[in-house]
């Protein structure tokens, strides 16, 4: 962990603007590039690099694994819902015009609320796949060296002895 | 002019990094090929004025599956031996060919008169405005006249990590103490 200060950094002093532009582009997908699966991306490339960083025991404590697969069913129930929301208020099913004396300001607010679904889905599934993924909470960050050299280092799969 | 030459030299390039990503034995070397190739894709998008699509191929292409790659449990399995095999080279060729012969038959890049330019572009790019009040009409189209698909694709998202959480997750747990 020490051995990567330049890294360390670095990381440190992205992860804030990184974080800040995934809201951005949630919340400004409607005006400009962007939108839920984006900011969803962009916001699990920043928990990404924080758990790259600072090791998978940090993220799982920041944002346990049971938290995430809650925000999973959460953001498919928040689409859903706002389909039903249409057809209990009156009007088809994902038709978002009757949730507003207005209708255009309805069907904005439909796609806002629906692209906020998508943005906490694919986050979160985005970052289950990473702690998923884990080997081993000792294993190196990627690049930092071959496990080769290091003879049996921890990313050496049993498979691999074959 | 600089136009010309970026969309000129990005294909290029983009076969260039596909040939090494093929050329190099090991696997983190290709990992990172494999990020430089979509990093050039999404500037390709890019220069296409795709910029949504950009942004998705920067941050997923580039981004999460390299370092999803990189955790990958056998990086270090040494390379296969280098050989041809004629039968996969035929079917590559062959899906080569069967895809240039396919798209000689598309239309031009930006062709008003494509059949797609026809009816529902203008349709969507006026009413994503009027309809929706939304200036991005990907989004408009994406969540708004297409709320079904996208509500699919959500799902299919939602599933793929059950399915991934149900092969990886389930067989890690027991080494936990």
């Amino acid at each position: 962990m020490h051995r990567h200060l330049v890294l360390r950094v670095v990381v440190t002093l992205l992860l804030p603007p990184l974080l800040l532009f995934a809201c951005y582009v949630q919340a400004h997908g409607d005006y400009s590039p962007g939108g839920g699966f984006q900011a969803g991306a962009l916001l699990a490339t920043a928990l990404f690099l924080y758990g790259l960083l600072y090791g998978e025991a940090a993220l799982n404590r920041a944002l346990p694994p049971g938290l995430l697969r809650v925000g999973a069913a959460a953001g498919v129930a928040l689409y859903l819902g706002v389909g039903l929301a249409g057809l209990a208020a009156g009007g088809n099913f994902l038709e978002y015009g009757v949730f507003s004396a207005e209708p255009v300001a309805g069907r904005h607010l439909g796609v806002a609320l629906v692209e906020l679904g998508v943005g906490i889905t694919v986050c979160c599934v985005l970052t289950l796949l990473f702690q998923s993924f884990t080997v081993s909470a000792a294993s190196p960050p990627p690049g930092a060296g071959r496990s080769e050299e290091t003879g049996g280092g921890p990313r050496v799969n049993p498979e691999n002895s074959l | 002019m600089t136009g010309l030459v970026v969309e000129f030299t990005l294909p290029v390039l983009l076969v260039v990094t596909a040939l090494l990503v093929l050329w190099v034995r090991e696997l983190p070397s290709a990992i990172i090929l494999v990020s430089i190739f979509s990093l050039l894709c999404a500037a390709l998008f890019f220069t296409l004025d795709a910029m949504d699509v950009a942004l998705t191929e920067a941050v997923i292409g580039s981004g999460v599956s390299t370092v999803l790659l990189f955790r990958a449990p056998d990086l270090n399995r040494p390379p296969p031996p280098r050989k041809l095999r004629l039968p996969a080279l035929g079917v590559s060729l062959a899906a080569v060919g069967l895809l240039l012969y396919g798209s000689a038959e598309l239309p031009a890049l930006g062709d008003a008169a494509a059949p797609v330019q026809a009816y529902l572009s203008p349709l969507y790019l006026e009413g994503s405005r009027s309809e929706f009040g939304i200036p991005n009409a990907v989004t408009a189209i994406l969540a708004g006249y297409r709320g079904y698909d996208t509500l699919g694709e959500l799902v299919v998202i939602f599933t793929a990590g059950i399915g991934v959480l149900a092969l990886l997750g389930a067989a890690r747990r027991p080494e936990r103490p």
